[in-house]
């Protein structure tokens, strides 16, 4: 139906002429196909780490995902062809432009922008239309990532929630906003419309809960619980003054007995709307009873296909729903007499080109926009080379960001986090303030220069590294190795704590331990007086006009031949 | 409804604060019990090995001893740690000890347990670096112990 009135609207557009690019975009509209037919009785809808996007955008999926140890050659940590392979896809196809890095140039040229809650809005309205009683969940890092969420506080990606039609979500950089906010926005905003869920947030003090740790639905009479678990590790990977006063933590015992309590009280289905990150979620699964799925976030996986992992009591569905808009999870049940009979999931990608705009949530972003509208467009440069971030090592646009650092704070050395979040540009693009935003839009924005002895630069790196590439998920922290501008480096990810760093050099000089470096960076963990990034870069960006080719400061990997995380 | 949760926990901390205040008043004698019976050689032994010399020897694992600790430390100053015991694996227990085996001086904490009570301990030991916590059980002078790793790491980076 859907697909016949968009031939048809086709069949219009060639009567009133339409420009020949145009047209062949459309012709491919055929290339994926958005009907997903109803399954089953209980219907969840799932999306994760957004990050603020409201407009539609590109995002590069990592050349660089490494899988160490029991995490080495499976998902998420398959890239480019291998992830291909391991789902039956085909190279050239939407699929492989959604899910690899494979070709990205072109295929972004081809297939367009992806996501934009305006045509996330159309997805979800079409796949709620044969789905009745479907809910909307979110796994967090919603209210973070953009100029507009970072000078609204949040208040513009609130709204657009709301309009969504969000149900039920949990957090992550929601709390980077202040303990105070995120309370004031679930009393003012949330209450009746969207269910804050978190069981693993407490009082330090005494271990009282500070948000509601599950919610039920009743979806086509199945009461369905949902358990949410906000990304464990949030007062160490950001300032802990926050959260002060909270403590997080995974929490396996607590959510075991929150599993078997909401299963005491007649809930048929249960499932985790979790921040763990993806390989936290897969050993989680593999340890907990009593769980039909853990639906995931925060290590900006997208996953095609649920995983199902063995627990010593039956199997627990494993889904990661990528990041910035991207995607749509679909999972269904069928359910009767009160047991799951069988199952369905797809993660839908979001092409802005395939999906109309909805006009209401379109009206709702001009809104939103029209305040910042000259701030958010103002050209700094245009840029020659592809512009992204994801990926487990220095990506362009942190390169530029390091680069910056080091030319304007007079600095050796530069430090940039790990982010996951932060969009693509590509070759012949300008480079506006609301594209830097993108990057750096956070609520510690500081720049700080500091001296540093050698010795220390490398424990920076060791710790990081550790975070990064820990054989037991339930120690990594889920961001990618902190950038480097400056500094050459070579990493071995499955040496032990400590061991992994080696031949740091400056300018092809070997870095002394006991000499003291200029370092810069920003982000501070601790309150920190500076400029911030946007600033500094933004001068910077200005000053260059061009951005040229963009050498990247990659390490040397050592010892992961045959690792399919790592082309 | 958070709202009121978050209230509930403040008021109950004034009025606990309000009770220390009786309380260190009011213990005097059980601080001196308590230095008759602290072993402090335990205390100031430095290594994991010597601390569990001057406790008695060597703890066996044992599966009774559920050992709570952080897998990262939000804050290497103050780590929770809670030690639970199953007592259908474990039915008495006399004393427990808490290990940090990095720290200059592993052993943080010891409790007695008088006869009667149920043995389950709570509280905030000091974690210098990343490396294993112990909980470590008396019973009748033999010794059990559970390990946990705790992480501590600069932080930053994350998501």
């Amino acid at each position: 139906m859907e697909r016949r009135e968009f031939n048809k609207m086709l069949a219009l557009g060639l009567a009133a002429g339409l420009s020949l690019p145009t047209l062949t975009r459309g012709a491919r509209a055929a290339n994926f196909d958005y009907d997903v037919p109803r399954f089953g009785n209980v219907h969840l809808m799932h999306m994760t780490d957004a990050h603020a996007q409201l407009q539609p955008i590109f995002y590069r999926e990592p050349q660089v995902n490494i899988g160490v140890h029991g995490a080495r050659n499976r998902a998420p940590h398959l890239i480019g062809q291998a992830l291909l392979d391991a789902y039956g896809l085909s190279a050239g196809t939407r699929e492989s432009h959604a899910f690899t890095y494979l070709d990205f140039i072109e295929s972004s040229q081809r297939f367009g922008k992806v996501g934009g809650f305006a045509h996330l809005s159309t997805l979800v309205k079409r796949v709620k239309a044969n789905r009745p009683g479907a809910v909307l969940l979110d796994g967090g890092d919603l209210w973070q990532g953009s100029a507009t969420s970072l000078w609204t506080n949040g208040q513009d990606m609130v709204d657009a929630s709301k309009l969504l039609g969000i149900d039920v979500m949990t957090g992550h950089w929601e709390f980077t906003l202040g303990a105070d906010r995120v309370q004031e926005i679930i009393e003012n905003d949330l209450d009746g419309h969207i269910d804050f869920i978190a069981h693993n947030v407490k009082d330090f003090d005494f271990g009282d809960p500070v948000f509601a740790s599950h919610t039920v639905k009743e979806i086509n009479g199945v009461p369905v619980a949902i358990i949410g678990q906000a990304f464990p590790y949030t007062p160490i990977a950001n300032p802990s003054y926050f959260t002060d006063g909270w403590t997080f933590g995974i929490q396996e015992r607590e959510l075991q007995l929150k599993i078997d309590e909401v299963r005491a009280a007649g809930a048929q289905v249960v499932v985790l709307l979790s921040h763990n990150g993806a390989d936290t979620d897969i050993k989680l699964a593999s340890r907990i009873t009593g769980l039909d799925a853990i639906m995931g976030g925060h290590t900006h996986d997208a996953i095609p296909k649920a995983m199902e992992v063995k627990n010593p009591a039956g199997m627990t569905l494993v889904t990661n729903a990528g990041s910035n808009g991207k995607f749509l999870g679909v999972l269904d049940f069928d359910v009767r007499n009160g047991k799951i009979k069988d199952w369905s999931y797809k993660l839908l990608p979001v092409f802005a080109d395939l999906l109309p705009a909805d006009p209401d949530m379109s009206a709702l972003i001009e809104k939103i926009r029209a305040p910042y509208q000259s701030r958010l467009s103002e050209v700094l440069a245009t840029t020659d080379d592809l512009l992204y971030r994801r990926g487990n090592f220095n990506g362009s646009f942190d390169q530029l960001i390091c680069d910056a650092l080091i030319d304007e704070l007079g600095a050796d050395v530069s430090l940039s986090p790990g982010f996951r979040w932060g969009t693509s540009l590509l070759p012949g693009d300008e480079i506006t303030m609301e594209d830097l935003m993108s990057q750096v839009a956070i609520t510690y924005p500081s720049v700080t220069l500091s001296e540093m002895k050698g010795d220390f630069l490398k424990v920076i790196l060791e710790d990081v590294a550790d975070n990064l590439f820990n054989p037991d998920p339930y120690y990594q922290q889920g961001g990618d190795m902190v950038r480097v501008g400056g500094l050459d480096y070579a990493i071995s990810p499955l040496a032990g704590a400590g061991q992994r760093i080696s031949d740091m050099a400056l300018s092809g000089k070997a870095i002394d331990p006991s000499r003291t470096y200029k370092v810069a960076g920003w982000a501070s963990m601790q309150p920190a007086e500076g400029e911030p990034i946007w600033d500094v870069v933004a001068r910077w960006l200005r000053d260059q006009g061009t951005i040229r080719a963009v050498p990247l400061k990659e390490p040397v990997i050592k010892g992961l031949s045959g690792n399919k995380g790592v082309a | 409804m958070n709202h009121s949760i978050q209230s509930a926990g403040m008021a109950r901390r004034n009025f606990l604060r309000l009770g220390a205040f009786v309380a260190a008043t009011a213990m005097l004698p059980a601080k001196l019990l308590a230095a008759m019976v602290r072993p402090a050689d335990a205390f100031t032994a430095t290594g994991l090995d010597s601390t569990f010399a001057q406790i008695g020897g060597i703890p066996e694992l044992h599966d009774g001893i559920i050992f709570s600790t952080p897998d990262i430390a939000e804050n290497g100053a103050v780590v929770p740690v809670k030690v639970e015991i199953d007592g259908n694996k474990l039915p008495k227990v006399d004393k427990i000890y808490v290990m940090v085996e990095k720290n200059p001086n592993p052993l943080s904490a010891m409790f007695n347990v008088p006869a009667g009570t149920k043995p389950y301990v709570e509280t905030r030991v000091k974690v210098a670096q990343t490396c294993n916590l112990y909980a470590v059980v008396d019973v009748d002078g033999k010794l059990y112990m559970a390990a946990k790793e705790t992480k501590v790491t600069l932080g930053g980076c994350g998501g």
